[in-house]
């Protein structure tokens, strides 16, 4: 029987949240197809990986671990998946659509010629008919993702070639343990049977990674500034408005490339998925790449001087005026009725 | 010292501006409807490739596409910001190729063209955005890759240093030549045309252009070879058809939707005092805050 396999993406001994999310998804995927769901972890420090993975219903780890390995480089990782799945043969294999996932996925499928599907927003099972020869494929993984620049959805399927790889944007499947209990099996390999010395030719010689400040993912009110926002100084508003809600700063891709926003804080397609329970649109007007990516939101508010503003039909309260006088007020009457 | 450099670039249609008139009423794209436009971040490839060819004069930038006959437009573009040749690949067996049927169909473009020791690609192609190709060329030229690429620090012989852009910060890697490197948007943008390159190359054409305009037989062309603009057909590189286009896609598309939203019952409010004020305590009281 062949399985599902999700890469870990390992920093310090820490699984990323995004590989967290492709379990969840792997696993269920796994139940509905009766298979397994194995994930493999390399990188120079392996130790904590198993009880980090075990409770999202991992039933098989592997593990490689040498010095080399981490921080992450293209060809070690990529000689390892190539040569575990010639062996193990997987029908699908799941990774972040993140710059590492982005930078090995490609380069694995090539060596293996089998399809791969960029950012996908959904994953699910089902079967296809080849029109022409009447050929029926039988549970195959349907790799959903906005294409065109977000104008349209393209479902994508790989019926003859294994496996059926795909990448994942952190933020848009949901993480949730199985069960904390839970216990698989763990394999050790022998990284050098894996690896060759030609792989280690590419060199790090520096690196500076700063731990995110902004954590508009998990925040569950977020206030998001547009264009219409108008300057950096006039973000300084819906800090105010967030400072006294406790909320988050968001931003469209227009007001991240104008540079009242840092990039990090891009709602949408090319930024952060979010599902907070309040989310206030300010002076955003509601483009499909920034829609996709808040559209899950319980409640949103939209604040924009243009009655006739897309985001306006996804929105519980519209409120048309200017963001320069509506945010104060909504700030001095969140005073009013909390005192 | 001079490099041999090879930009990939291509033509997308300007997804960025999608108008009304870009969607047709089955909900599939009219690509006639939107401008064909250089890929963006293949103009931030070829700046990079510029500027090593202004620290190594003698440097030799070669723009090599994959596309329709109309992509030739691609190569002239870069030919009045500097780069040195253009090859056009094109032939009907490489229509419908996915990631893995195009990587193909390039590298066997570079074996055909031999020698070169960078090979420059844009991160990604704005009409996909997939950032599989160049990752997916360098391994079927069995060479390494630098993907989010920011800048070229240095390159001397044999070695590339390279700047990369993280999503949390910035990595600086060395890497042994050849290699391809994936640029980004955030790199230095590309230089305008020049008005000396545009008169030199106005004319500069591919022979399928030239048999279509009629103007195969002007003796410019054999005078001034710099005119010519290559154009490769699958036979020409060598390719196996099976591996090529449509046949040697293993995706598929199943189908393609339109994007529709759910609009919902909305609230609306004019943005007075009491409205904001009954608003404020609404959402208060049924705790969404406070
Ligand atoms: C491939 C691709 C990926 C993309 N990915 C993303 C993404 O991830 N995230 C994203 O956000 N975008 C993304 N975009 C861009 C997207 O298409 C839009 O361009 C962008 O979302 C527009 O941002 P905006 O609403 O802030 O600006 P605009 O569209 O300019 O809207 C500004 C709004 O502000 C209102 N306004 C103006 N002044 C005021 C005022 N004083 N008070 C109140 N309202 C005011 C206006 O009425 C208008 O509705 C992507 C595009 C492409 C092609
Ligand atoms: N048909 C093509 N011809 C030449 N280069 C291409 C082609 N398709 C993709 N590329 C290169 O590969 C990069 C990534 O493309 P993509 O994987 O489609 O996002 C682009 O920025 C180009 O540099």
């Amino acid at each position: 029987m062949s399985n599902i396999f999700v890469y870990l993406e390992i920093e310090e001994g820490r699984v990323a949240e995004v590989s967290q999310e492709l379990l969840t998804k792997g696993r269920s995927l796994a139940t509905q197809l009766g298979c397994r769901l194995e994930a493999i972890a390399a990188a120079a420090a392996t130790d904590s990986v198993a009880e980090q993975v075990f409770p999202y219903g991992v039933d098989r780890l592997h593990i490689f671990r040498d010095d080399r390995l981490s921080p992450y480089t293209t060809l070690p990782h990529s000689s390892i998946l190539v040569e575990l799945f010639k062996q193990e043969n997987p029908q699908i294999c799941l990774m972040g659509a993140t710059i590492i996932g982005r930078d090995l996925g490609p380069r694995v499928s090539s060596a293996l010629g089998s399809g791969l599907t960029a950012d996908c927003t959904s994953l699910e099972i089902g079967d296809h008919e080849e029109r022409k020869t009447g050929k029926v494929y039988k549970n195959l993984l349907y790799q959903i993702r906005p294409a065109f620049g977000g104008n349209i959805v393209a479902w994508i399927i790989n019926p003859d070639h294994r496996p059926q790889m795909a990448t994942v944007r952190e933020g848009v499947m949901k993480k949730e343990i199985l069960d904390p209990y839970y216990k698989g099996e763990v394999v050790e390999h022998q990284v050098n049977d894996f690896v060759k010395e030609e792989d280690f030719v590419v060199s790090i010689i520096d690196r500076h990674i700063e731990q995110s400040k902004v954590n508009i993912k998990n925040a569950p009110i977020i206030v998001s500034g547009g264009y219409g926002v108008g300057s950096k100084e006039n973000f300084d508003l819906l800090y105010q408005l967030a400072d006294v809600l406790g909320a988050e700063v968001g931003a469209s891709r227009a007001a991240v490339d104008a540079g009242f926003a840092e990039h990090e804080r891009q709602i949408g397609q090319t930024g952060v998925t979010v599902r907070p329970k309040l989310y206030i649109a300010c002076g955003i007007s509601g483009q499909i790449q920034h829609i996709a990516g808040m559209q899950e939101s319980s409640l949103i508010i939209s604040i924009n001087n243009d009655p006739s503003a897309p985001i306006n039909s996804i929105a519980d309260y519209v409120i048309t005026g200017e963001i320069e006088t509506v945010i104060p007020k909504m700030i001095k009457y969140y005073r009013k009725n909390t005192k | 010292m001079a490099f041999n450099i090879i930009v990939l670039a291509k033509q997308v249609p300007d997804t960025r501006n999608v108008g009304k008139d870009a969607m047709k009423a089955d909900g599939t794209v009219n690509r006639a409807a939107l401008p064909a436009i250089f890929n963006p971040e293949d103009l931030n490839a070829l700046e990079q490739a510029l500027l090593i060819k202004d620290s190594y004069p003698g440097t030799k930038i070669t723009l090599l596409t994959m596309g329709p006959g109309r992509a030739a437009e691609i190569l002239r573009e870069g030919l009045f910001r500097g780069a040195d040749d253009g090859v056009l690949l094109t032939d009907r067996a490489f229509a419908g190729a996915d990631t893995l049927a195009t990587s193909y169909a390039l590298s066997m473009a570079v074996r055909k063209m031999g020698s070169y020791d960078i090979i420059l690609s844009g991160r990604q192609a704005i009409d996909g955005d997939t950032a599989q190709v160049g990752p997916q060329v360098a391994e079927k030229l069995g060479i390494p890759q630098i993907t989010y690429a920011e800048a070229i620090e240095e390159v001397k012989a044999g070695q590339i240093r390279v700047k990369r852009r993280l999503e949390h910060g910035v990595e600086v890697v060395a890497c042994p030549l050849p290699a391809v490197i994936t640029v980004n948007g955030s790199a230095a943008s590309c230089r305008p045309r020049n008005a000396k390159l545009l008169q030199k190359y106005k004319h500069a054409k591919t022979i399928t252009e030239r048999q279509v305009e009629h103007i195969d037989y002007i003796d410019i062309y054999s005078s001034r070879p710099y005119l010519n603009l290559t154009e490769w057909s699958v036979a020409d590189v060598e390719a196996d058809p099976k591996q090529c286009g449509l046949s040697g896609s293993p995706t598929k598309v199943k189908k393609i939707e339109n994007v529709v939203f759910q609009a919902k019952e909305s609230r609306h409010l004019s943005g007075s005092d009491a409205e904001i004020d009954e608003l404020m305590r609404e959402l208060i009281v049924n705790h969404t805050i406070g």
